[in-house]
């Protein structure tokens, strides 16, 4: 999301008002330890521009607050790890543990992320426009994904809450073990984990698919995707199902 | 009993006990393991089997009462901002609510208060009882991250990062449905009412490499100020402890096999890990050899039950200890007054280990109202303040009459085995002798 | 537990920047595993000259012109052999104009006992115990030139920060694995190993993976083929890359906990165990950049081709 616009209306900022200060904060010449106490520190409302991240890991972790971030490429592991709040963009690629415990506000990232990508959120919305490595989603509870491409093995793993959106295809093993999460993917999907199974795609699936689509900046058509979810046959210790744990 | 049967020539197999015999119907009858919580009950080379040795004419004792012994511990100063300062060495191990009723997670949180140490909460979040109680509040760091919030992150004292528990190294948790209720599905995120299971590794990290990249991401998260402590289950102490070190760990909480939980299998809580008596020494070689020995704490737990045993750990390396069964205890667990419910339940008081069931005639490990309600949160709390008094001051009765002005300064020199596995064990010399086997 | 960074190069211009790239590369992984490091740097000709055979000796007893002078007169002296001995701190590193048998037989005579660490007619390796970026200063890393390299930092897990612990392996001619994660069921395999007449210098988790990789390639497997076999004996978590004089390949454990990320050019496949390390190369804007799937076995040779094998 452009800064430069009103972040309620998306309409440009009226000349009345102050121009927005962007804080622009070089990566190459501070730490990820004084940007990442800046933006404890800082103020609602206030933007920021990352440049030269450099794979570094921990950048903008534990932002709580209402802000807006744009990063110039490629960050490390845990990039906007435990995020709260505000609106957090990536123009390249992201490491392990992307947007980890995410509990609101929104991460953004226009290439691929690596492994354990919105590993355990709780709430927010995660885009990936690119693929993501193994474990997208794993033990997610309330958090939106939606990945432009691919995602790898053992994703949605443990998911008990929350939509997983994939336009592309779905590694071994999708949603094994899963709770209550919803999983819709667009292409192929190599295999599902124990107790994921696909489910009827009913018009308030539609509704939430084409919304979450929408808010990923997608064309996608929802009816091009199919629903998996759980069968719910492991919500209960049973001697039957001992292969299954 | 025993012997009324061998009065009459029966003879009872020591393989195939009456117990054994049980477990095995118990397994053809149900075709499923057997869960249950406490720690191991086996008989296992244990604190018992070390004395210390007092001062006479060699070395002088204090007086009791009047000469300063310290009991005083400060955590967390290797890289965090704010170390956490305790009056006693003594601490309470994590315990979930969820698996613990609100009001025994308030209890343990007073009766820390009032004795100047710190609670820890568990698998599935910190609540407000619980935060609100206590002074110094230790929020723990598990692979499910039930309830993992930046916000109590940050209220948090101290993180402790679980790698695994003496009841079951490599394993990970569970609870079952009778204790998930609407409270606890609400804190878990989870469907009311399932059997949870917890997964045994960290969704994000695998490997003390990237152990190192999360300590990170938690010190930038709470700004440096917290102290990270990293609780692995006694297997492999050596390792497991340089590896935490190395990872940036400020603390390592080690726990041994007699350690508590809610529910495990039997056959792990029975057969994996080491008794506590013989990991302290591997871990505080690991941090000897890395020179950080008491600049990088070593918290013991597994069995802790009075003073000795704490002056006991210390001794061995042990910057303070844990306690977890001995506090359900102390707060009234499988106390003889609930007798006729316990065998009501199957079990008898002394025996009750069925705390996954969530039936606890105490009122701990339950989730039913009813039940809760018998345990009043200020009138545990001040039991659990007693019962620390008891330790401390046991541990300082020791300390002085071995001529200590400080529980740290006891050392292992202090100590004898009174068996060849326990000098082994602990790396002490047999008692009357200078033998340590093995060195 | 460590970082990884390989690269091999295709386009033969590029080649006389292998060890610049390659030093980008291991700053990217060095806080990964900063206990000790390695490196093996193939076809550089002044460390691996055309014609020679290269010994690597760990902690070796002698100064390197005494260890020279020994193996002259240990030699046969026959056609005037040329021996060339350079000290890198715990590594030693000997050439010779003949056999890498003979030359490690005449060292082992002058040295007996000694930790041989590398060997090959177009693999150099040096690792020891220290900063990795001080090692690379040690061994001249920039400086070097070649066709591919492969490094490794290390965090020791079960065993002991030595140079003799540390990555690559190489116990076989221009064989080297490097390793980043553990093995749990290494110590029977190793019994297996040395029961088939194997012999193992330690007991390191990850030397025994080389063993393992060196028997089948003796025995007539390829590359990924041996590979394939170690995933179906192996348990536990790694993620391995293993170089042969025209051969890179790369495989993850089927679970595939540890990182790997692959980022591949017209001109170079390089791997490395965190993309920052990758950031630098030339043309990575452009690179196909993937993460190796899980249990398979990725597989590239300098002329190029790949093969891609599903275990």
């Amino acid at each position: 999301m452009d800064p430069r616009l009103d972040q309620r209306t998306g309409d440009a900022v009226t000349l009345t008002q102050a121009p927005v200060h962007i804080e622009t904060v070089d990566l190459a010449v501070s730490t990820v330890r004084e940007l990442n106490q800046a933006l404890h520190a800082t103020d609602d409302g206030t933007s920021w521009v990352v440049d030269t991240p450099a794979g570094q890991h921990n950048i903008a972790v534990g932002i709580d607050r209402d802000l807006d971030l744009v990063v110039n490429g490629h960050v490390g592991y845990y990039f906007a790890g435990m995020h709260q709040k505000g609106r957090v963009t990536v123009h390249g690629s992201a490491g392990v543990g992307l947007a980890e415990n995410i509990m609101s506000g929104t991460v953004h990232v226009t290439g691929d992320a690596s492994q354990a990508a919105a590993a355990t959120g709780q709430g927010g919305l995660v885009i990936i426009d690119g693929n993501t490595g193994a474990r997208c989603g794993i033990s997610m509870k309330g958090v939106d994904i939606v990945v432009g491409g691919d995602i790898g093995h053992a994703s949605a793993f443990m998911a008990q809450a929350g939509r997983l959106v994939v336009c592309g295809d779905a590694g071994e093993g999708l949603g094994d073990s899963i709770y209550e999460a919803r999983i819709y993917v667009k292409g192929t999907v190599a295999s599902l984990g124990a107790d994921c199974v696909e489910k009827p795609l009913r018009p308030e699936h539609l509704a939430e698919l084409a919304e979450l689509l929408t808010l990923a900046g997608r064309t996608d058509a929802p009816t091009d995707f199919r629903r998996y979810g759980s069968a719910r046959t492991l919500y209960h210790f049973a001697a039957v199902n001992a292969a299954a744990y | 009993m025993t012997n009324s049967y061998a009065s009459r020539g029966l003879r009872e197999s020591a393989t195939f006990d009456r117990a054994t015999i049980n477990d095995i119907q118990r397994a053809a009858t149900t075709g499923i393991y057997d869960i249950r919580g406490w720690g191991a009950k086996r008989a296992l080379p244990h604190f018992d089997d070390l004395l210390f040795l007092g001062a006479s004419v060699s070395r002088y004792p204090l007086e009791g009462y009047r000469e300063k012994c310290g009991t005083d511990v400060t955590l967390g100063g290797r890289h965090a901002l704010k170390p956490i300062t305790l009056d006693i060495p003594i601490t309470i191990a994590g315990m979930s609510f969820g698996a613990l009723s609100a009001n025994a997670k308030e209890a343990l949180g007073r009766g820390a208060t009032e004795a100047g140490t710190s609670t820890t909460t568990g698998d599935g979040g910190m609540t407000p009882e619980e935060r609100g109680q206590s002074r110094h509040l230790v929020y723990q760091y598990l692979p499910s991250r039930y309830g993992m919030n930046p916000d109590d992150l940050r209220k948090a004292d101290a993180i402790e990062i679980v790698l695994g528990q003496g009841a079951k190294p490599g394993g990970g948790g569970m609870l079952l449905g009778q204790k998930i209720t609407e409270r606890v599905a609400g804190m878990r995120t989870l469907p009311v009412g399932i059997d949870q299971r917890s997964a045994c590794r960290h969704p994000d990290w695998t490997g003390p490499d990237d152990l190192a990249i999360k300590i990170a991401e938690l010190r930038e998260i709470t700004d440096w100020h917290t102290p990270i402590y990293v609780k692995v289950g006694a297997s492999r102490p050596y390792y497991d402890t340089a590896l935490a070190v190395k990872s940036g760990a400020d603390v390592v909480v080690l726990d041994g096999m007699q350690g508590g939980t809610a529910a495990t299998q039997q056959v792990f809580i029975e057969n994996v890990g080491i008794p506590i008596l013989a990991a302290i020494g591997p871990a505080v070689a690991a941090l000897q050899e890395l020179g950080v020995h008491r600049q990088v704490q070593l918290i013991v737990s597994g069995g802790i039950r009075n003073g000795a045993d704490v002056a006991k750990a210390i001794a061995l390396g042990a910057d303070a200890v844990s306690i977890g069964t001995a506090a359900l205890i102390a707060l009234g667990d499988n106390d003889p007054r609930y007798q006729a419910e316990y065998e009501a339940l199957g079990s008898s008081a002394g025996f009750y280990d069925d705390f996954q069931d969530g039936k606890d005639p105490a009122g701990i490990s339950t989730q039913d109202p009813i039940l809760a309600a018998r345990l009043d949160p200020i009138a545990g709390g001040k039991r659990i303040a007693n019962y620390l008094r008891v330790l401390t001051l046991e541990a300082q009765t020791i300390a002085r009459a071995c001529g200590k002005s400080h529980l740290h300064h006891l050392e292992p020199e202090d100590l004898v085995a009174l068996t060849v596995e326990a000098a082994a064990m602990a790396g002490v010399p047999l008692a009357g002798t200078s033998w340590i086997p093995g060195r | 537990m460590c970082g990884i960074a390989a690269l091999q190069i295709r386009d033969v211009g590029l080649r006389a920047s292998l060890g610049e790239l390659m030093h980008g590369m291991l700053c990217g992984i060095v806080d990964r595993g900063p206990d000790s490091a390695g490196l093996a740097i193939y076809n550089d000709p002044t460390l691996t000259p055309a014609g020679t055979s290269t010994v690597t000796v760990l902690n070796a007893e002698l100064t390197p012109d005494a260890l020279a002078a020994a193996l002259r007169d240990a030699l046969p002296p026959a056609v005037g052999v040329t021996v060339t001995v350079t000290g890198f701190g715990e590594t030693t590193l000997i050439n010779a104009q003949i056999g890498t048998g003979a030359l490690e037989d005449a060292i082992t005579s002058i040295l007996p006992g000694v930790q041989i660490a590398g060997r090959g007619e177009h693999a150099a390796v040096r690792k020891g115990t220290g900063h990795p970026l001080d090692l690379a200063e040690l061994y001249d890393l920039r400086s070097a030139t070649g066709s591919q390299g492969l490094s490794h930092t290390r965090m020791a897990t079960e065993s002991a920060v030595t140079a003799a612990g540390s990555h690559p392996f190489t116990v076989a001619d221009d064989l080297c694995l490097v390793h980043n994660g553990s093995f749990s069921n290494h110590a029977t395999i190793r019994r297996q190993l040395r029961a088939e007449g194997v012999t193992c210098d330690s007991e390191n988790d990850s030397e025994v993976a080389a063993r393992f990789i060196a028997w089948c390639l003796a025995a007539g497997d390829t590359l990924t083929t041996a590979l394939e076999k170690l995933g179906s004996v192996f348990d536990g978590f790694y993620t391995l890359v293993v170089t042969t004089a025209t051969s890179m390949a790369i495989v993850r454990d089927p679970i595939a906990c540890k990182p790997a990320i692959i980022a591949e050019t017209d001109a170079w496949v390089a791997m490395a165990s965190e993309y920052r390390a990758l950031a630098h190369l030339p043309g990575i804007e452009s690179a196909r950049i993937f993460e190796p799937a899980p249990g398979v076995v990725y597989t590239w040779t300098l002329d190029s081709t790949k093969e891609l094998v599903t275990l």
